[in-house]
């Protein structure tokens, strides 16, 4: 069966006074329906930037090339099987696509909501701008329904209430419900938790894996935490610099990272357990003064002259457990011996 | 009006003057037996007790206009030189409001302070101002709490040129110096304003202030919560460098557990304004009594063990 996301060689590109960068440069990955891939990195790796241009909200001035196709759903209007390429519509083509077939949930839920309109009436304007077909009181049910989807608790009352009458978490799933109502498949979320507190975090953690496997989202799930994206993920991408560097099953990438920058971000990961914490030299580059060949190469404690020459290709890496290759482990370095 | 008495005399006050909370083992290396006795025995370097504080319920959205939250309820503390006690909590559970009391940047509703043996609370001028140059803070966002116009040399020697007005500009600038030097910072860094550094070497820079002085109390409040991971780690090995060089006493103030089990020598759990559990890091981290404290440490996310060869 076709990925219902496929990314590839995905670049955008952004004009600043000293000459283009490519925040998002050359990434290919493939989402699966109900999977959940992790995408992990730095603040300005290029998370936000990837999801932006997903869908087609880049700042503007922003060039797009390569491609991300979407499945069709098979029930539908649609005819055939064909995909779409969301990183060529024009703004035309996306509006139906936006909320219908790909939502987004932000770290801070405010900038989603809207202050003045009360939440129940947010939720039935996202539903009607897909299917303007039906009746008053048909949409304020599907309202309560997606409140209600949410464990939004009293979806009565909260309906009734504007954003800043909720706390941090009821908010943040009152925009979750927001997001679900007009019933996408591919879900975006970007920091969905950084804000909350870790108790509160946790039930959004339980409630996105929940409706993910209810409703059989994609979920393609954005943070800088490493244990959340463990609790999370199925499969886990890590950005640096616009590229990932390293790609696999999640459980292998955090357990047997073959990226040192991978290696560099968990051995600097404060745990419960106290340890002697071991800090990444130095600092991210910025996107106009990249270093030649491999952008992690001024902080890479395993450098050797070859790592500037060019930007080492993304390579298969075989399992050096078992016989077996873990399934599409890959990583950007030159160390990974080519398989 | 004032609720808490002036201190008759000048001078350590008799009940100031107690012993350090007992600690147990806890710590492999970084402090011998024989220094953790000298903690022990030493008097407290700062002391609280019955700190209270409340505010007019405005913007909040819970509780009716009106009412007032206790942001800080009954709480009572003491630091001994050359530990780190750490505040854990979630957000608007008082944390910020106790820490700024302890500095005296906020007056308390009730309580005391005693500061190097001296009432806080009561001392005004010259007193009050001698006392203030002991204990500095280190901010959360390292973008927010430097002045933009203002150079890195600026910046860092302003509070000697408030404090120390009598050393001349070439004895500031080499006192500039060597503090930016002991946080990892070149001598270049002097002439730099705070946007061309990137997040960590901002908050170095805030660091290299609060140390200027040399205070014996720094308050750190959420110090790496706005910095990516691998900086982070960076300015957490920093803190604690510098503790052991200068001998300092860190109030650390943080929302995350996995940061406060990296630097604390004793956790206090506050919640709703009170402190829920108190104790050594490691019994409150591996065997937590309260079952607030339970919750908490069961919400955090955990990376599972690397396997590295
Ligand atoms: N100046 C103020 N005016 C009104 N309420 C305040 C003020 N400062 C803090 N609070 C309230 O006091 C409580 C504790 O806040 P704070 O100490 O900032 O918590 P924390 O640092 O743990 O996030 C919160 O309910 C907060 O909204
Ligand atoms: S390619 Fe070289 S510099 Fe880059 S991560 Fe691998 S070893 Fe380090
Ligand atoms: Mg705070």
């Amino acid at each position: 069966m076709a990925p219902l996301l496929e990314v590839r060689g995905l670049t955008v590109e952004l004009p600043t006074p000293a000459g283009w960068v490519r925040p998002v440069n050359d990434v290919w990955f493939e989402l699966s329906a109900g999977e959940t891939l992790g995408l992990v990195g730095e603040s300005g790796c290029g998370k936000t930037m990837l999801s932006l241009a997903l869908l087609g909200l880049l700042p503007p001035g922003a060039r797009t090339t390569g491609e991300a196709w979407l499945a069709q759903r098979n029930d539908s209007r649609n005819s055939g099987s064909e995909r779409l390429n969301l990183a060529a519509l024009t703004e035309r083509e996306r509006v139906p696509v936006r909320g219908r077939e790909i939502a987004m949930i932000f770290q801070e839920p405010m900038t989603a909501l809207n202050p003045v309109l009360r939440i129940g009436a947010q939720i039935e304007e996202g539903i009607r701008a897909h299917q303007p077909e039906l009746a008053a009181g048909e949409l304020t049910r599907r309202a309560r329904e997606a409140l209600e989807h949410a464990a939004v608790p009293e979806p009565e009352l909260r309906a009734r209430q504007f954003p800043h009458q909720l706390s941090g978490g009821l908010r943040q799933r009152a925009m979750i419900a927001m997001a679900l109502a007009a019933g996408p498949r591919l879900l975006i979320a970007d920091e969905p938790t950084t804000a909350l507190d870790v108790t509160v975090q946790k039930q959004i953690l339980e409630l996105l894996g929940r409706l993910r496997r209810e409703l059989g989202l994609g979920l393609l799930f954005i943070t800088h935490d490493l244990g959340v994206v463990a609790q999370v993920a199925d499969r886990l991408a890590v950005m640096y610099a616009g590229r990932i560097i390293e790609e696999g099953p999640a459980g292998t990438v955090l357990r047997r990272p073959r990226h040192p920058y991978t290696e560099g971000l968990l051995r600097a990961s404060p745990q419960l357990k106290r340890r002697k914490l071991e800090p990444i030299a130095g600092a991210v580059p910025r996107l106009g003064a990249l270093p030649p060949g491999c952008a992690f190469e001024p902080r890479c404690p395993y450098r050797r002259a070859e790592c500037s020459a060019a930007v080492p290709e993304l390579r298969v890496v075989v399992n050096d457990v078992g016989p077996v290759a873990a399934p599409r482990h890959r990583a950007r370095c030159i160390l990974v011996e080519a398989g | 009006m004032r609720r808490y008495k002036k201190s008759p005399t000048a001078g350590p006050r008799a009940d100031c003057v107690g012993e350090a909370a007992v600690r147990t083992d806890w710590d492999m290396e970084n402090q011998r037996s024989e220094k953790r006795a000298e903690i022990m025995a030493a008097p407290a370097l700062i002391e609280a007790r019955n700190l209270r504080k409340s505010f007019q319920a405005g913007a909040g959205v819970f509780v009716e206009t009106g009412r007032r939250v206790r942001a800080v309820d009954d709480v009572s503390l003491a630091l001994a030189p050359g530990e780190t006690l750490a505040i854990v909590g979630e957000s608007g559970c008082g944390k910020t409001t106790l820490a700024r009391m302890l500095l005296r940047l906020i007056e308390p509703d009730a309580g005391e302070i005693c500061f190097q043996g001296r009432d806080l609370l009561a001392a005004g001028g010259a007193e009050l101002r001698a006392l203030r140059r002991e204990m500095q803070m280190v901010f959360q966002d390292p973008f927010a709490s430097l002045n933009p116009r203002l150079r890195v040399e600026a910046i860092v020697g302003e509070p000697l040129e408030i404090h120390e007005p009598h050393l001349g500009r070439a004895k500031r600038r080499g006192r500039v110096r060597a503090t930016l030097e002991t946080v990892g910072l070149g001598a270049d860094a002097m002439q730099k304003y705070p946007h061309e550094f990137s997040g960590g070497q901002r908050q170095r820079i805030g660091i290299a202030r609060a140390l200027a002085l040399r205070p014996k109390l720094v308050v750190a409040d959420e110090p790496v919560s706005a910095l990516d991971v691998s900086v982070g780690a960076q300015i957490l090995e920093l803190l604690q460098a510098l503790q052991r060089e200068f001998a300092l006493t860190y109030l650390l103030i943080s929302h995350s557990l996995p940061v406060v089990a990296q630097l604390a020598t004793r956790v206090a759990v506050m919640q709703a304004g009170r402190f829920v559990e108190v104790g050594e890091a490691d019994q409150v981290l591996s065997r937590p009594a309260h079952p607030y404290t339970q919750a908490l440490l069961a919400a955090v996310p955990e990376v599972p063990g690397l396997a590295l060869p």
